[in-house]
């Protein structure tokens, strides 16, 4: 017996000795971007080897403030998120409620034709959405431009179908009995039941739009419209520019979904690992 | 479940309309944009006209190479890493599990932007942390922008970072909806740990373990912010040009919508390919 245990303990030794540095080589960038955000320039671009914050945040945050208007930047990128989430999750949640509740007319064409075409590359939508949305709609520096495009996205709708077809008939039927409007069954009996799948829907749907940059880079570009990834990014690669600054600016962007995360962990993961069930 | 028609389009039309306006008529006109020549004004119809142009241009095999190179190097990679991840995240005998967790699924919430700034900043040449950790245990420093080769390790080891544990948190939900009866019947019959992994573990994550390859192939192939921010619009000399780079540069830079148009559905041709594989190695066995 005692062999056995001391297997056990041999390989549990094993593990941690192979996990723990591989842990800290992933927190490693983390950990840099808040130590660069604290350092001075000079500080980051000299010979020595430092790991450990310094106290120039602020001068830093003040620097990127003058090479771009981070605030401003930051202000527009949280009201489109939560503009976008908001009417993301209505829209798939009523979208998945028709798929999963009623029968109708063209159901598995419609069905066909988002499951056909998920996993296309959303490389192929890039160019026309612009044509249309810049040249035909005269959006472009628009919020609408920012937040009316990307609610084309699938994903939601064949998550809230899966959410909504695993609660049984009878709730339902009961309400209809009763001479409950569809709408209201909707929106009283099957979205409160459906809260930890919305919530897990929106955080992710939340995250995508914050960190969204292909289309904000392309379709915002006037200083005044751009969403935060795209100013910081007008940064990157410029000559006379502040790193501390951007650090900064990176550690903005990071360190409160980092927050969300930490808190609402479980919602994030199943709403990741749901993207695989099925 | 009834028939109802007029109720189920009222909750479905407002997601259709912008589904088709911005989903599915894009699928559509850029294909047809393919066949246009489009630096014209009007427009004109020229079916070869960027076709033809694709198949005898250097910058569409260069970026189509770098692309390939990088899909079948990184993803491979990144996945078994995955698997490995989810496999040891999953182990009973781990303590602190909340911690390593963190630590693998952090990167997930990470933007693009913001993890390409630190990841150009921790590889740069004479100042970059990296650099100088290597030159502290006594090896040479390396130009991670100057030449191909380590540019493009530089792109491969920043995507998998940033996604490793994303494909670890999918693996590890499948992980835990295999039975735990399995291993215990396993184990009474004195097979080892390592069997188990190989004879078990592996081939009943197959299914999840595929579409992690084919969400990555997917995504790699579409692969435009590191190569734009870190290595700085595809440098040295195009060493990292990606396929969604020379799109950026064609249609975004060039003004080129009907090249692009055409750069874009030779992706959407790869993922198609891709996915039709997916489709046939998790066919149901008949």
């Amino acid at each position: 017996m005692t062999s056995r245990s001391q297997r056990r303990l041999g390989r549990s030794i094993l593990l941690h000795l192979f996990l723990t540095p591989l842990a800290l080589i992933w927190l490693f960038p983390l950990w840099m971007m808040v130590v660069f955000s604290t350092m001075p320039d000079n500080g980051i671009f000299s010979p020595g080897i430092e790991l450990l914050p310094h106290d120039g945040f602020l001068d830093n945050f003040n620097n990127l403030q003058r090479d771009t208007n981070f605030v401003g930047a930051i202000g527009i990128s949280v009201s489109v998120a939560v503009t976008y989430t908001f009417l993301s999750v209505l829209l798939t949640s009523m979208a998945g409620w028709a798929l999963a509740r009623y029968d109708f007319l063209g159901k598995g064409m419609v069905v066909a034709i988002i499951f056909g075409t998920i996993t296309l590359p959303y490389a192929v939508v890039l160019i026309p959405q612009f044509i249309m949305v810049a040249r035909d709609f005269q959006l472009a520096n628009t919020w609408i431009a920012l937040i009316v495009p990307p609610l084309f996205n699938s994903l939601g709708v064949l998550f809230m179908r899966q959410a909504f077809s695993m609660m049984p008939a009878e709730l339902f039927d009961a309400a209809r009995v009763e001479g409950v409007k569809e709408w209201r069954i909707f929106l009283f009996v099957a979205l409160p039941l459906a809260r930890p799948m919305l919530a897990a829907l929106a955080i992710i749907l939340f995250l995508a739009s914050w960190n969204n940059y292909l289309w904000p880079l392309l379709i915002n570009s006037q200083p005044g419209a751009m969403t935060a990834p795209v100013a910081l990014g007008t940064l990157i690669g410029l000559t006379k520019v502040s790193w501390g600054g951007i650090m900064a600016g990176a550690v903005m962007l990071t360190v409160p979904m980092l927050i969300v995360f930490v808190l609402l962990q479980r919602h994030f993961i199943a709403g990741i690992a749901a993207g695989a069930v099925k | 479940m009834r028939y109802r028609n007029a109720t189920a389009y009222r909750f479905l039309t407002p997601y259709l309309l912008i589904f088709a306006i911005f989903w599915i008529w894009p699928i559509i006109s850029s294909f047809l944009i393919s066949f246009q020549a489009t630096r014209t004004v009007p427009w004109r119809f020229a079916p070869t006209f960027n076709w033809g142009r694709l198949i005898g241009d250097p910058a569409f095999f260069n970026a189509l190479k770098n692309t390939l190179l990088i899909l079948v190097i990184q993803v491979p990679v990144m996945i078994s890493l995955a698997v490995v991840m989810a496999v040891l995240l999953n182990s009973p005998l781990l303590k602190a599990r909340g911690l390593y967790r963190f630590a693998f699924f952090a990167p997930v919430v990470v933007g693009e932007v913001a993890y390409s700034a630190v990841f150009r900043l921790m590889f740069s040449l004479d100042f970059g942390i990296v650099n100088k950790l290597l030159n502290s245990v006594g090896l040479e420093k390396i130009d991670w922008f100057s030449n191909v080769t380590p540019a493009m390790a530089l792109i491969m080891i920043a995507v998998t970072w940033r996604w490793a544990g994303y494909n670890a948190i999918i693996i590890l939900a499948g992980l835990q909806s295999i039975p735990d009866d399995v291993y215990e019947a396993a184990t009474l019959d004195r097979v080892s740990k390592l069997r188990q992994f190989f004879y078990i573990t592996l081939p009943l994550l197959k299914p999840v373990i595929v579409f992690c390859a084919v969400l990555s192939i997917i995504g790699t192939m579409q692969l435009f912010t590191e190569p734009f921010l870190i290595t700085e619009r595809g440098g040295p000399g195009g060493g990292t040009e990606t396929l969604g780079l020379l799109l950026y540069r064609q249609g975004f830079r060039s003004l080129n919508f009907g090249y692009a148009s055409a750069i874009a559905y030779t992706m959407a041709g790869l993922a198609i390919a891709i996915t039709l594989v997916q489709l046939w190695l998790t066919r149901e066995p008949k």
